[in-house]
């Protein structure tokens, strides 16, 4: 058998620790809490993060990375602007869906957590690669035309808060339907909401 | 008529549609007597030089170097002798022509009177399709609204030392339009750190993210070789309006064209993706020292 090379160990410690921290919380749950999941050692666990805070940065920027790379692609494709919403919207529920911990970590623990991320993770330090990638999307649907020129926190924040409100939703279980069958009226929302007049 | 008690390079200044506003510029050149000594000055509308107006219009006297300056109109008169007549004359006779601003250079600011007609010499903005494409190796644009007097300075001063003046894509000396007009300019820590300017005139604060200052996309050594020796548009607070480019003048010169917050155009080379990346996170950081008047900063009161 294959020896598990020390990126694929910190990848494991990351997808341990995303679960443990939107399920328990941030403070309660430990550092031996995460080891004992991965299964190493409390002093093998300092080897790949130097503190938990340090870990909880990482996460935020792992998410960001990941959301960015994911935003990208439908940037990048020949698809109209408001085909773009639909891709973007679905992307983020089925990942709501497939990887809950990814969202929940974001919303429940970066969010709401502001005092572990004031050092070394201010504004848009962590979440660069994911808001460049908006603007990216953005800029280029005012230049078609599509988009109405507007301030860009308006908008970001029309976009992204509510689907970060219905995940949210989703969480709490209060949503009568899954995710999925909210993709198209939501899309339309935002297009309509946001499109040139 | 060649003179025949001068072996100095000849030189020739004719006017298209223009403001005279490149003619009063070199006329600012401080070393303008020690620098005309080097030619013989045909003719100049603003100086008194040794041939008329008619007498230039009679198209008879050949001169080395003619130096155009404005729009091309090809029927424009001059003494009731076409433009078209005029130049075509002097530029088939000379070793060089220079077009002196962006009018004579891509159309510049009096294109718009006639946009189909007119144009650049050799440039119409950026399309080579002016009427020397036939002549285009001997033509030199010197792009500016105005022209900096030590931009002409240097290209007479090369030529009149037989040297190769070495040209941009756009027949721009590299020398003077190779650098941007960002280089040099005072404000540049504030740029780095994305810090705007509270409004025109100020000292502090950068004027790319709302004021419209082109100057990281513009060719041009303002900040470099100063105007009057010791100023330039970015260090009095005024932005850039990029008079050096073929696209110049655009619109709203004092307002920088955003989409949704972003900079439609965003520093010359730099892709925009690793420009928002960088802007981003250079904009968290709050440094008190660039914040309010430098000034004040350090008094102790």
């Amino acid at each position: 058998m294959a020896r598990i090379t020390k990126e694929e160990r910190k990848q494991g410690i990351i997808s341990a620790a995303l679960k443990l921290f939107s399920e328990r919380g941030f403070y309660i749950t430990t550092i031996p809490d995460i080891a004992q999941k991965v299964g190493m050692s409390v002093g093998n666990f300092y080897n790949y993060f130097k503190s938990k805070d340090i870990l909880a940065k990482e996460l935020v920027i792992y998410i960001s990375e990941y959301l960015g790379a994911e935003i990208r692609q439908i940037n990048e494709r020949d698809i109209t602007t408001q085909e773009k919403i639909s891709e973007i919207v679905s992307m983020y529920f089925d990942m709501a869906e497939e990887k809950p911990e990814m969202i929940e970590y974001f919303l429940r623990v970066y969010l709401s957590n502001r005092e572990v991320f004031s050092e070394g993770c201010e504004g848009m330090i962590c979440v660069s690669a994911f808001v460049t990638e908006m603007m990216m999307f953005f800029d280029d649907g005012v230049a078609k035309g599509d988009l109405r020129n507007q301030d860009f926190f308006s908008a970001f924040g029309l976009f992204m808060g509510y689907l970060g409100g219905m995940v949210f939703l989703f969480g709490e279980k209060i949503l009568p339907e899954p995710l999925e069958w909210y993709k198209k009226s939501i899309s339309q929302n935002i297009y309509h909401a946001l499109k040139a007049e | 008529m060649r003179s025949k008690q001068s072996n100095k390079p000849k030189l020739l200044w004719i006017q298209g549609v223009t403001c005279n506003g490149n003619s009063h510029s070199f006329l600012n050149l401080p070393s303008l007597e020690r620098l005309l000594d080097s030619f013989e000055l045909l003719y100049h509308p603003t100086i008194t030089t040794k041939y008329s107006l008619e007498d230039i219009t009679e198209c008879k006297i050949a001169s080395d170097i003619v130096i155009f300056e404005g729009t091309y109109d090809p029927k424009m008169k001059r003494n009731d002798i076409s433009i078209e007549k005029l130049l075509h004359f002097y530029a088939k006779n000379a070793k060089y022509i220079i077009a002196a601003g962006s009018c004579a250079s891509f159309g510049g600011m009096f294109k718009a009177v006639s946009p189909e007609r007119n144009s650049g010499i050799l440039f119409n903005e950026e399309q080579k399709s002016g009427p020397l494409c036939s002549l285009e190796k001997k033509v030199v644009n010197l792009s500016g609204c105005p022209i900096h007097p030590e931009w002409m300075a240097y290209v007479l001063e090369m030529i009149a030392i037989d040297r190769e003046i070495v040209l941009d894509e756009l027949h721009r000396p590299v020398e003077l339009y190779s650098n941007l007009a960002h280089h040099g300019c005072t404000r540049n820590e504030y740029f780095e750190w994305k810090v705007d300017t509270k409004g025109f005139g100020f000292k502090e604060g950068c004027l790319f993210y709302e004021q419209g200052c082109r100057a990281p996309m513009t060719h041009a050594s303002c900040n470099k070789i100063l105007w009057n020796e010791v100023s330039s548009k970015t260090r009095i607070g005024t932005p850039c309006f990029g008079c050096t480019e073929p696209g110049f003048p655009r619109r709203n010169l004092f307002r920088t064209q955003t989409n949704m917050s972003i900079p439609q155009d965003v520093p010359l080379g730099v892709p925009k993706r690793s420009y928002l990346t960088m802007t981003g996170i250079a904009k968290t950081f709050h440094i008190k020292r660039l914040e309010g008047k430098l000034i004040d900063y350090k008094k102790t009161h």
